[in-house]
């Protein structure tokens, strides 16, 4: 049995411990908003929080996470109201949106260590983040607003 | 379901093309009473506990075959499939008929409804529709038509709806109608001072019968289109809410896998399963046919591999775990005749590799080709030339990568198939199920989840019946998935292209003819009848194709995605060659294609052409001496019945050039959604760039060279120019569609922008190949730290 705690809430699971935690998340719990998009950390979908540091949930596996805390997209905030799920939703950043959990989730612990980060902060943070409908533009712009929303609040 | 022949793209497709190209070129004419149009049908009926719905029948040209309801599904529920429902506590739903790829229908489509329902539209909630076209259309995403062949039929409907609420609230209050007013979903009759809600009317309104004619708005009236309206998805996305065809699950699902072979030209010899049985979770590995001998293929039923073996399992990484552990024989696979849409088409047998066939490209080009388009007298004029500029453009297969992996979900009985997942073109693979798993289409019901990208690829549903199939033989609910390296060498890549282009300049460097001959594998990417054709007295235009059996398919902007690299960066270097200004040279062609066209089917309006160059010209400051730091390239094109021009600026960073500002024109007609149009333009320059720096999928005998983004290079963040312009030409024309035409003309301005940066012209796709060899390295753990 792994104990670990996901969005505030504690499991306890049988599955293999060599599982990654993307697919405990997805299959076994039934958090979907974690993406599958390569499996070998290469497209950032997948990102997760770990003990509050992004990683990729595809290469991380279930033992690594045991008695920890997980925190996903679908944890991120009470009422879908984190700075910078606000400013996704004012730019209107997404297009197909399959990508958008992992880039807000690697953002946000840009966001969390870096109040005022710059164009090449952001460049850095998401380097691993991939697009495929190309909203990089409107992903930057949108961090930037949040962290405008964040200094106010 | 449609009873067009949906095997035959390019029929169809220019099939609408000549329904819609007389509509387009109206201005506007909604101040008479138009009549509805003919292929349209409008249904009303009440709702069960009140109110009205209004359905549609779209393009019954088609004669779409009557589809009962299914009745499996209650009343109520059937009754959800209508475009418009209003309710008596006055709720407005609309459904989107539209698979939603990105594109932003779920939002721009309704908004067309809502305009000239004059609904409120913080009032309107947004569902979208299931798969059935006798009430919802076409339900096609392709080809940049979803709001061009809904625009009309859904402006019709909501003006329909909104006429029947009016005779509704007249027959109420016993005034003529004529005297009532509607706004922001009210009803007005200002004399008595009397007002409504919809939702007062709507039961009432829905005993009435459907206009025969309706009074469409004003554009200038517009107060929901042509205003930015967010995607009413938003929410959803950054909540993590399931969406995608991946996230649906149901009770009992497995999860089902198939191993391909590692090769095109390869097939599954035999195998040894005891081990991935061994393993946990592992219900099952079989082997299945995806279509029997003599099956016949419509031109939407790729086969890529044929024998199908099929790992089944409780979990997705039990089922990714258990295929590491198969023991796998292959063998080659002889010639095939396939017979697609009534056609044999031959498959050879072979393995094939990049370089090989490279140089069969070369020799080939060669060769004698098909004559698609002659004007004048190019061989002799060539022969006079004083000077004959020549040049040779070569492009890779592309692969879609779409960030969700191909996947479906399939319950199939004895009685009925239940499918949901993510498909661009759900009516053309219900015929193909139907007669594959011998039900009636009336039997199947294709739910249509937000796609996480499709870029062509999910018009293509052989995953979607491999689903079925896997379901059948399982007698269970099963979801099938590729991983990222199954989608990625599965094949229907953007084909490899190749053309040469020859212009003719006499003494005076004057150009007297214009020669192209395109060649690819499968397929030549030339359109005959596209600029420059029209503009030149001596024009020819050829054609030839290589057959191979790597399966390709519709990539963003199928061929105009190669066209406009290869014929954007020739006339580039052909105005130089003139010493005339890229763009005052462009112009003059398409004054000379106005004014005294050569030919008589030139498919573009030379206007509308000339009009994105100017307006990029002037929003660039194309002449302004302050931009003269950058190295800029400029490239329009015409595809998609829409116009797009970008200048592309680059400048060096970090010793590797880098897009750092783009300007974009776009003529699309009426812009629906113009926050929603900019951020797809943005994307379509991203993509471009993107594409044209890194895009390529090469072979090694057979084998895909790249099977993930480790070696498929994608751009990223900082690769992102630092700022996109866009800038819609204004006029009141019918939307011609956006998804597509601003991605062709980026290859154009970057190659131009690249040699004006390094004093090289670039010919062959990608243009920066050097990077695409090198694994991209992302070390997370550091990247995250130093980030931070």
């Amino acid at each position: 049995m792994i104990k670990l705690t996901i969005n505030r809430k504690t499991y306890e699971t049988d599955v293999d411990p060599n599982t990654p935690l993307l697919w405990v998340l997805r299959d076994t719990i039934g958090l979907v908003g974690t993406k599958y998009g390569c499996g070998v950390a290469q497209c950032g979908a997948c990102v997760v929080h770990l003990n509050g540091e992004a990683v990729r949930s595809c290469v991380t596996k279930l033992s690594r996470v045991a008695e920890q805390q997980v925190t996903t997209i679908e944890g991120l905030s009470e009422n879908n109201d984190h700075p910078l799920q606000k400013a996704w939703m004012e730019l209107d950043v997404s297009q197909c949106g399959y990508c958008q959990a992992g880039q807000i989730m690697s953002a946000a612990v840009l966001l969390r260590e870096n109040a005022n980060p710059t164009d090449e902060d952001i460049d850095n943070a998401l380097e691993g983040n991939i697009c495929r409908c190309g909203t990089y533009l409107r992903i930057q712009k949108a961090i930037h607003l949040a962290a405008e929303i964040q200094r106010k609040s | 379901m449609m009873k067009v022949d949906p095997t035959n793209f390019v029929t169809l497709n220019s099939g609408f093309m000549k329904k819609y190209r007389s509509t387009n070129k109206l201005a506007d004419m909604t101040n008479q009473q138009t009549p509805i149009s003919r292929r349209s049908f409008l249904k009303s009926s009440a709702l069960a506990g009140g109110g009205l719905m209004i359905s549609f029948t779209f393009l019954s040209a088609f004669k779409f075959p009557g589809k009962p309801n299914n009745p499996d599904l209650p009343e109520q529920w059937n009754e959800l499939t209508g475009y418009i429902k209003i309710t008596t506590d006055n709720r407005i739903k609309i459904y989107n008929p539209n698979p939603e790829f990105g594109q932003n229908v779920m939002t721009t489509l309704p908004m067309i409804i809502a305009e000239e329902l004059d609904a409120n539209w913080q009032q309107v909630e947004v569902e979208m529709g299931r798969h059935d076209s006798t009430k919802l259309g076409p339900q096609f995403t392709g080809g940049s038509n979803s709001t061009r062949m809904y625009w009309k039929p859904l402006r019709e409907a909501g003006a329909a709806a909104r006429l029947m609420l009016l005779e509704a609230a007249a027959q109420t209050w016993g005034v003529p109608v004529e005297e009532l007013t509607t706004k922001a979903g009210m009803l007005y009759h200002e004399k008595s001072g009397k007002s409504g809600t919809y939702g007062e009317f709507a039961t009432k309104a829905a005993a009435l019968t459907i206009p025969k004619a309706v009074k469409l708005k004003d554009v200038k009236d517009f107060t929901v289109v042509r205003h930015s309206k967010k995607n009413v998805e938003a929410s959803k996305i950054v909540s993590g809410k399931p969406l995608f065809g991946l996230d649906y699950k149901q009770e009992g699902m497995l999860i089902a896998m198939i191993e391909h072979p590692p090769a095109f030209g390869m097939k599954l010899k035999s195998f040894d399963a005891s081990q991935t049985l061994k393993m946990p979770g592992i219900k099952d590995v079989f082997t299945l046919k995806l279509y029997e001998d003599g099956f016949e293929q419509g031109g939407f039923d790729t086969r890529t591999f044929n024998d199908l073996l099929v790992v089944v399992g409780k979990t997705t990484w039990e089922v990714m775990n258990a295929r590491k552990k198969l023991l796998l024989q292959w063998e080659p696979v002889n010639e095939t005749k396939d017979k697609i849409n009534k056609r044999e088409v031959i498959v050879p047998a072979g393995l094939e590799s990049s370089d090989e066939q490279y140089k069969k490209m070369q020799a080939r080009s060669k060769e004698p080709a098909t004559v698609l388009r002659k004007d004048g007298d190019p061989e002799t004029a060539f022969k006079n030339a004083a000077q004959i500029v020549e040049r040779t453009y070569n492009a890779p297969f592309l692969a879609h990568n779409c960030m969700e992996p191909m996947n479906f979900f399939a319950h199939v009985t004895d009685e009925k198939a239940l499918l949901v997942g993510p498909l661009q073109a759900p009516g053309w693979i219900e015929p193909t199920l139907s007669k594959i798993l011998n039900l009636p289409a009336d039997k199947i019901d294709i739910q249509m989840t937000r796609m996480g990208g499709g870029f062509g690829l999910r018009a293509y549903g052989h995953y979607l019946v491999e689903a079925a199939l896997i379901s059948k033989k399982l007698k269970a609910p099963v979801k099938l998935m590729y991983t990222r390296e199954d989608d990625m060498t599965y094949g229907i890549y953007r084909p490899m292209y190749t053309a040469t282009y020859r212009a003719a300049l006499d003494a005076n460097k004057n150009l007297i003819a214009f020669h192209v001959k395109g060649g690819g594998i499968p397929e030549h990417a030339i359109h005959a009848n596209r600029f420059p054709a029209g503009a030149i007295d001596n024009y020819l235009a050829e054609g030839w194709q290589l057959p191979s059996n790597i399966t390709i398919g519709a990539f963003r902007a199928p061929r105009s995605n190669f066209n406009a690299a290869a014929e954007q960066s020739f006339l580039d270097e052909l105005a130089e060659a003139m010493d005339k200004d890229p763009i005052d040279f462009r112009l003059e062609l398409l004054k000379r294609a106005k004014e005294n066209p050569v030919g008589k089917n030139n498919e573009y309006n030379a206007d509308r052409y000339a009009g994105i160059l100017n307006l990029v010209k002037e929003k660039s400051g194309w002449n302004d001496p302050e931009n003269k730091k950058y190295s800029r390239g400029v490239a329009a094109y015409f595809c998609h019945n829409s116009y797009a021009a970008h200048v592309v600026d680059i400048v060096m960073k970090e010793g590797r050039p880098y897009v750092e500002r783009v300007f974009s024109a776009i003529d699309c007609g009426i812009v629906v959604n113009p926050d929603a149009a900019t951020n797809m333009v943005e994307g379509a320059v991203v993509d471009g760039i993107g594409n044209a720096f890194y895009g390529k999928l090469s072979h090694k005998d057979g084998a895909a060279e790249q099977n993930n983004f480790s070696r498929y290079r994608m751009i990223r963040h900082s690769e992102a120019p630092a700022s996109i312009e866009v800038h819609f030409v204004q006029n009141d024309i019918d939307p011609t569609g956006l998804g597509e035409p601003p991605f062709p003309p980026v290859f154009g301005a970057v190659a131009n922008a690249l040699y004006r940066s390094t004093n090289k012209r670039y010919y062959d796709q990608p243009f920066l190949n050097e990077l695409t060899q090198q694994n991209y390295q992302l070390n997370k753990d550091s990247k995250d730290k130093k980030a931070f």
